[in-house]
């Protein structure tokens, strides 16, 4: 039988709220356990939680972002489960009334656009890690994360392949970080992913008993993950068997999927309105003040990449993805004025040593200013691509401006042709027998063996001798003489 | 002469304004009287000795520099589920018996800059849920007027503590009428101020939409001195209210000459006994005989009160006590085998049966599948009621009637029957599903026992609420009258 997946997504996005949803503790990541957590987040008696409505800005931003409606009475509500990392009994967050309603992201697959329904995006605070490793059969408690805002983004049941999944999540990286609300740093938890996955006969309607796939927190994760649980599902049913609802956890390292809890055990969460917050009433002033904040998204940054200046959809949808590196490119083309070489270099070179050094773009030793700098004296002449790639290395591990490290190492082109000339003299000179093999090839064959002199002639000038002029006196010379 | 403790704040005050006690002097008194006497009544569960004559000492100095404030000197006493920075605040349970607050309540931190001095903490019902005191781990506290008899609740210890003189004053909390109905029954004088007059960040929560903190003392007076310092918007807790506030001792002697009350019909009710029904009504002649016009009016959904907050109350409840999990404070079971284990025994072992009652009624109401029957109904009967006294503002000023349907009851009497101790409250409930103010005023005795004329006011009219119980205690001498025998 053929099978179709489908596939839902809940994304947990961490705000980069400087302080928790509920209290005025650092979100700073990476703090000496429960050094981070103060009397509201460690649910002392008496204590009361206080919004922080910087939070409810970004989670604003994310709204209008994805063309959704905006919550014009927003109500927290209490879930209650008992957990040692969960310090209050329950966990702060929106059921009935969300700040984000319905909306909807675009994504590209293989077979084109798709539209990825979302149905609502709420806001939450996080609680904090159980840690079960050198506590000698004992848990550590570390509430640091407690009371981190989150925005859950909750898909509609649209995607199709796990393909799909991944470029979901991708686009609402993309969003979540050029709009700057998120770090998007996914090793340390900024974004998580549960991925709710079913499967049916193709041509079915109704929808498959679902799994739940819990905290995935890389993109390739997703894949993996839904594919080796689709892969069950299916031999699960074909071999007779039944999909139980139940949530999984991924281990990418036996690449497998295994049952965390069933249905039956899973907790009545009682929710009801909080009675220790005020609904949040956001009027449409404050959203459209919010609206005319918004930096330019993804998809518009895409289509003026290849409207405007002239990008191929790939590079366009590489470079449009995340804010800092759009940002970048876009900085080393008002520089050098030449949107294919930024393209070129941004996604070559520097992404090359950046992923070798494991730095994000925006820690990178070599600045767009210095970048368009290079590539300035690329366009002018003044040096070859192969010797920018060594200015850039001395950029890399150094720094300098390009104009600087050209007249310190003395890399300029040679251009005058004067001096060009003497040197091809001085190979023609030195080069008898290959001039006599030269002379007696058949016309058409000459072509290459040029090769040889350009070499000759490009390493007498340390390479700095401009190719394209060489190419012409050498070939002039040298016919000349076979005359 | 009167003996000092027999004195009112007010009184006290202005002798320390007078210089003609200090404060350390005062203190001590209490101190001594604290130790001589609360063996009889266990209206305090700590006493902080010490602590109150080293506050003394500098409220002394506060006097002698000329920078006191009014509450200057002035020794209270706290309901023990105020969070005080270094003292232990057990809420009359064993599941916080070990608890010592790293911080102070707003209410507290505002009495210590005032200048305050503090005795100690105050019996209540474990966690505020009760009408007697009875379920304190502490013991029951006793009412001086007869110690055979309960103080009532949950604001027992505070009460008794005030009428037997062992503090001039008391703060309390008021949920479903935890301030008024031990005020009533230990004959003092008691306030609820509306919902979110007063923070609550400090106050340890039972129904986090019905919780309000108050002044309990012996006049309207004190109450008004007290609710100086205690109201005001605080930025810790987002439901307390930006509405301004205003000197509460200003307007205490304006005339109520005009004054409208209303005198709603289903409290002068079957439910009243008739020997209090008189004393009311008596109460009412003299408010009229000052000026006011009585008027008979009906809130035809009082009774539905006391279902709609069992639920409620008990529904806020089972979530705001999930954090007793013995994990990072409070009680911990001993050698716990796993974590259900954990759970299971330190809230089996720690909590008393009235508050694992209520845990689970309100886990029960919150359940799915029975949340729209249970909780939502709740909900809508809470605004019924709501809209009922929205009504009647619309005519009257004021409404009267009385506290408690009976005066103090004997201890024991109704502990094994929760309903019957739930239908005490029927007085009382409705204005803390409504958030209006109200307060209790001594207005006779019935065979010895002190009976409370509840006061309600429209939202954030407190000032009106002490003006008229002000002016009616200028005439009338139910509050002086003192349980302590000469």
């Amino acid at each position: 039988m053929e099978w179709e997946t489908v596939i839902g997504l809940e994304i947990h996005v961490q705000l980069a709220t400087k302080t928790k949803i509920f209290s005025g503790a650092s979100t700073a990541f990476g703090a000496e356990p429960n050094t981070q957590a103060c009397a509201v987040d460690l649910a002392l008696p008496g204590t009361l939680p206080v919004f922080n409505d910087g939070a409810q800005k970004m989670a604003i931003m994310f709204g209008l972002a994805i063309n959704a409606d905006i919550g014009k009475r927003a109500v927290f509500e209490r879930k209650n489960y008992f957990y040692p990392d969960l310090p209050k009994g329950y966990q702060t967050t929106q059921l009935e009334a969300p700040i984000v309603g319905e909306g909807y992201v675009d994504i590209e697959t293989e077979d084109g656009e798709r539209r990825v329904r979302i149905h609502h995006a709420h806001l939450e605070e996080d609680a904090g890690k159980s840690l079960h490793e050198d506590f000698h059969g004992q848990s550590g408690i570390d509430l640091n994360r407690a009371g981190t805002p989150l925005v859950e983004i909750v898909s509609e049941p649209d995607m199709r392949t796990s393909k799909e999944a991944a470029a979901y999540a991708r686009k609402i990286h993309a969003i979540v970080t050029t709009l700057g609300i998120c770090d998007g740093n996914m090793a340390e938890g900024s974004m998580r992913c549960d991925c709710n996955v079913s499967i049916r006969p193709k041509g079915s309607e109704t929808l498959g008993t679902r799994t739940e796939l819990k905290n995935i927190n890389s993109f390739r994760f997703i894949e993996r993950a839904i594919d080796t649980e689709v892969e069950r599902q299916i031999d699960l049913i074909e071999e007779g068997g039944t999909v139980v609802q139940e949530t999984r956890l991924y281990d990418p390292d036996k690449n497998e999927t295994r049952s965390m809890r069933s249905k039956e055990d899973a907790n009545d969460y009682r929710y009801f309105p909080c009675p220790d917050l005020l609904p949040v009433v956001v009027d449409d002033a404050y959203v459209e003040a919010i609206r005319l904040t918004l930096p330019e998204l993804p998809d518009a940054r895409k289509e003026r990449f290849i409207n405007d200046l002239g990008l191929s959809e790939y590079d366009a949808g590489v470079l449009s993805a995340y804010r800092n590196q759009a940002d970048y490119f876009e900085s080393v083309v008002e520089r050098c004025n030449d949107a294919k070489l930024a393209a070129n270099w941004v996604m070559g070179e520097l992404a090359k040593n950046l992923n070798a050094a494991d730095l994000s773009i925006e820690n990178s030793p070599v600045s767009a200013e210095q970048l368009g700098g290079l590539l300035v004296r690329i366009k002018d002449n003044t040096i070859s691509g192969n010797i920018a790639k060594k200015v850039f290395e001395v950029q890399w591990n150094e720094g300098g401006t390009a104009d600087e490290i050209i007249e310190a190492k003395g890399l300029k082109q040679v251009t005058d042709t004067g001096a060009i000339e003497s040197m091809i003299d001085d190979v023609i000179a030195n080069a008898t027998a290959q001039v006599e093999q030269y002379k007696a090839a058949e016309p058409e064959k000459r072509g290459k063996m040029l090769g040889f002199f350009m070499g000759q002639v490009m390493k007498a000038s340390g390479g700095k001798a401009n190719p394209g002029a060489v190419t012409g006196i050498l070939k002039s010379k040298l016919d000349a003489l076979c005359d | 002469m009167r003996d000092m403790f027999e004195k009112t704040l007010s009184e006290l005050a202005q002798d320390l304004r007078n210089g003609t006690v200090s404060s350390v002097e005062l203190t001590q008194t209490f101190i001594d009287r604290i130790n001589r006497c609360d063996s009889d009544y266990n209206a305090f569960i700590t006493t902080t000795p010490e602590l109150a004559l080293q506050q003394a000492k500098a409220a002394d100095e506060r006097l002698a520099a000329g920078t006191a404030d009014p509450f200057t000197g002035l020794p209270i006493a706290h309901k023990d589920l105020f969070c005080t920075e270094g003292v232990k605040t057990s809420c009359g349970s064993k599941m916080l018996d070990n608890f010592e607050s790293p911080y102070d309540a707003t209410v507290v931190a505002k009495f210590k800059s005032a200048g305050a001095v503090m005795l100690g903490k105050t019996n209540m019902d474990e966690f505020a849920m009760g009408s007697t005191n009875e379920s304190s781990f502490y013991g029951v506290c006793k009412n001086p007027w007869d110690t055979r008899r309960v103080p009532g609740g949950s604001s027992g210890g505070s009460a008794a503590a005030v009428a037997a003189r062992l503090t001039p004053a008391a703060t309390g909390s008021d949920t479903g009428g935890s301030i008024r109905q031990p005020a009533a029954f230990c004959g003092i004088t008691g306030i609820k101020p509306t919902y979110g007059r007063i923070s609550r960040y400090g106050m340890v929560a039972y129904a986090s939409s019905l919780d309000q903190g108050g002044p309990m003392a012996r006049s309207a007076e004190d109450c008004a001195l007290m609710l100086n310092v205690m109201a005001g918007q605080d930025p810790m807790d987002s439901t307390s209210s930006a509405h301004p506030t205003e000197d509460y001792t200003a307007s205490l002697n304006n005339s109520i000459q005009g004054l409208k009350i209303g005198v709603p019909k289903e409290f002068m009710s079957a439910d009243l006994d008739s020997a209090m029904a008189a004393q009311i009504e008596a109460a009412i002649k003299q408010l009229e005989s000052l000026g006011a016009t009585i008027k008979e009016v009906s809130l035809p959904n009082t009774r539905m009160s006391i279902p709609a907050y069992y639920i409620i109350a008990p529904a806020e409840a089972s979530s705001n006590l999930s954090r007793f999990d013995g994990v990072r404070y409070g009680y911990r079971c001993e050698n716990p085998k796993d974590l259900e284990d954990l759970y299971k025994r330190t809230r089996g072992e720690g909590f008393g049966s009235e508050v694992k009652r209520r845990i689970m009624v309100g886990t029960y109401a919150l359940c799915a599948g029975y949340y729209d029957a249970y909780y939502n109904k709740a909900q809508q009967i809470r605004r019924l009621i709501q809209q009922d006294f929205m009504r009647l503002f619309e005519e009257v000023d004021l409404i009267v009637g009385p506290t408690t349907p009976s005066p103090a009851f004997n201890i024991g009497e109704k502990a094994n029957d929760p309903v019957a101790m739930y239908m005490e409250d029927i007085f009382t409930l409705s204005l803390n599903l409504a958030g209006l103010p109200g307060m209790s005023v001594p207005c006779g005795q019935v065979n010895g026992l002190p009976v409370g004329l509840q006061l309600i006011g429209n939202y954030f009219d407190e000032a009106r609420l002490l003006n008229v119980a002000h002016q009616y205690q200028q005439n009338t001498e139910w509050h002086t009258l003192s349980p302590v025998k000469a």
